[in-house]
């Protein structure tokens, strides 16, 4: 055996365990669903009986949808405020936690815990917090009697309902994102801060002209991950809400705070749409593609102005 | 110059804030603890008050422990084999492949790498009903069960967590010189075994990076388990468990608080004895 062919054997033997299971549950399924998404693909409609070309009417429908296009919408504002309460709380802890203190690596572990629980326990947490445990405070604090009004439970409306999910969110994921901050904030060199301390900078000057721009690639990396992480959020949704509370749009009741995971996940297993399920991910795939280009390409050229 | 620093007022200030935040932080897990001591009456009554009797914790942990939709026990060993299991092969198959793609430099290899990274935008949403179909398909076909199955979901995170994988031990096998190789080989080492007796353990940096992310990620995956495993199943993840629990037994918060407190004490159990790992794992993880 010649050198050659041994090291051609090796390179398909090394890669083969990994290419059966990524063909098995990627390549394979990725390309079935884009053939599904265009069919009029169910439980009962397969591919051996009834499976139907319908063109693009599963994406016509949906876009239709009065859930799917509100989905889509509080999934933006959900995004975006989410990655803002994220991403301004962690880069406060980890100015904190970077700072002259006695305990940093206990506060720094304390808040990274929530990172470690899956979202689905989280959710079920902060319902009983949000439902049982703040309407407590009402009763034992007169001055904040309006907590226990069972009409103005924080998971009681649509706008209250997002903004419980963004505060779990947050909880749940700054720590880690601090952990990030923290790692470049200690990566910056000392003689740095020291000289512009000798000549007089603020503490405010220096985290404006010193610790931001050299944090400029942290930013990429945190805003990625909490763009895409925020954009897929399912298990909090699941456990926190079940996308409710009801609202009327368009004439149709409609879920309150579905967002679009768990529009798709409803979609398929709730309404039986299968086939508009598979065009709903599809959209969800390129709508998500394409924002987190634009979010890396900004935060690149910002990295490069900074 | 340190040691002669007097603390300011400021700096004492910050740490009073930070102290206060990481109570604030850690306070849902008391509630957690102290009401997983009560009664159903007492939590739903004084849900913010120090339980009558710790002792009911005992109760509410048994009640729990031989539940039937938690079969807690059970549950957490299905748990183990997942998590284990699927580690296992994802760190020793995805530094294979990482190292065959480092050292072969060809069109396919490049092409193969590329593939990897790009598939690593793309949602999971996007095949998880195609998936049921095909591993549906595939059982029908050969007979191998791959739905409700360890076999199945094993393979599942294998296939999903393979291009991160493979992306973290790319970069790390590619600052390995080659000359460490080159020496082998004029021993007369073949290649399969250059890389299990020299590259496999120069890579344990990384492969505590790799087993850290993947692990917390399979630990506490719902998705994926919902739909592949499927509800009602002998084999039943901890998260599983305890959304099937919270959903049969609504608002039995003594309960469902207790069975989230069983579930969360594995975690942190492991978490403080590999805790610098984890921290460094995930931040490195991150970067790359």
């Amino acid at each position: 055996m010649t050198k050659r062919t041994e090291s051609r054997i090796v390179f398909w033997a090394f890669l083969a365990p990994v290419l059966f299971a990524f063909i098995m549950v990627m390549v394979i399924p990725f390309f079935l669903g884009t053939y599904y998404a265009f069919t009029n693909w169910t439980s009962s409609a397969r591919v051996d009986n009834g499976l139907r070309f319908i063109g693009f009417k599963n994406f016509t429908d949906s876009l239709s949808d009065p859930s799917f296009l509100y989905s889509f919408g509080i999934t933006f504002v959900y995004t975006v405020l989410n990655m803002i309460a994220i991403n301004v709380v962690a880069f406060a802890l980890a100015l904190l936690v970077t700072g002259n203190m006695k305990f940093k690596n206990v506060y720094r572990v304390g808040f990274f815990v929530p990172n470690l629980i899956g979202g689905i326990i989280l959710g079920y947490i902060w319902q009983f917090i949000f439902n049982n445990a703040i309407p407590s405070l009402g009763t034992i604090i007169p001055a904040l009697g309006f907590l226990n009004d069972p009409n103005k439970l924080m998971l009681g409306k649509n706008t209250s309902a997002l903004a419980a999910m963004i505060m779990v969110g947050t909880w749940q994921y700054a720590g880690y994102i601090m952990m990030i901050y923290v790692a470049a904030i200690e990566n910056i060199p000392q003689e740095l801060i020291e000289a512009a301390k000798i000549d007089g900078a603020t503490p405010w000057v220096r985290l404006r002209a010193i610790t931001i721009p050299l944090c400029a690639q942290a930013f990429t990396v945190t805003m990625f991950l909490t763009l895409v992480n925020s954009f897929k959020q399912f298990d909090v949704n699941v456990s926190l809400t079940s996308g409710g509370p009801s609202t009327m749009l368009m004439g149709q009741p409609i879920l309150g705070t579905q967002l679009l995971a768990l529009n798709i996940y409803n979609t398929a297993f709730i309404s039986n749409r299968l086939s508009e399920a598979q065009a709903r991910a599809f959209v969800f795939f390129l709508v998500l593609a394409i924002i987190s280009i634009i979010q890396v390409s900004i935060n690149k050229r910002k990295e490069i102005e900074l | 110059m340190k040691a002669v620093q007097l603390r300011r007022p400021g700096t004492v200030a910050a740490e009073i804030l930070t102290a206060i935040l990481f109570l604030l932080f850690l306070f849902p897990f008391l509630l957690v603890l102290i009401n997983s001591a009560k009664t159903a009456f007492e939590v739903t009554q004084y849900p913010l008050a120090l339980p009558n009797r710790w002792g009911n914790i005992i109760d509410n942990v048994v009640k729990i422990w031989t539940s039937d939709s938690v079969r807690y026990p059970s549950s957490l060993l299905s748990s183990a084999i997942i998590t284990v299991g699927s580690l296992l092969f994802i760190n020793l198959f995805s530094a294979m492949a990482g190292w065959a793609l480092v050292r072969t430099k060809s069109k396919v290899s490049s092409v193969i790498f590329f593939i990897f990274v790009a598939s690593m935008v793309i949602p999971f949403q996007i095949v998880m009903f195609p998936l049921l179909s095909w591993f549906r398909t595939v059982t029908v076909a050969t007979g191998l069960r791959l739905l409700r199955t360890y076999q199945g979901i094993i393979v599942s995170y294998i296939g999903f967590g393979a291009p991160l994988s493979i992306f973290l031990f790319h970069g790390f096998i590619k600052s390995i010189p080659l000359e460490l190789e080159e020496a082998a080989t004029i021993d007369g080492c073949h290649k399969h075994e250059i890389f299990f007796k020299i590259i496999f353990p120069i890579l344990k940096p990384i492969q505590a990076t790799v087993l850290v992310l993947n692990g917390i990620w399979i630990w506490n995956d719902y998705l994926l388990p919902l739909l592949v495993l499927g509800k009602g199943n002998d084999v039943m993840t901890i998260p599983l468990a305890v959304s099937n629990f919270a959903g049969a037994f609504v608002k039995q918060w003594d309960l469902i608080l207790t069975a989230i407190l069983m579930a969360m004490v594995p975690v942190i159990i492991f978490f403080l004895f590999a805790q610098k790992y984890i921290v460094k794992g995930m931040v490195a993880g991150a970067i790359k």
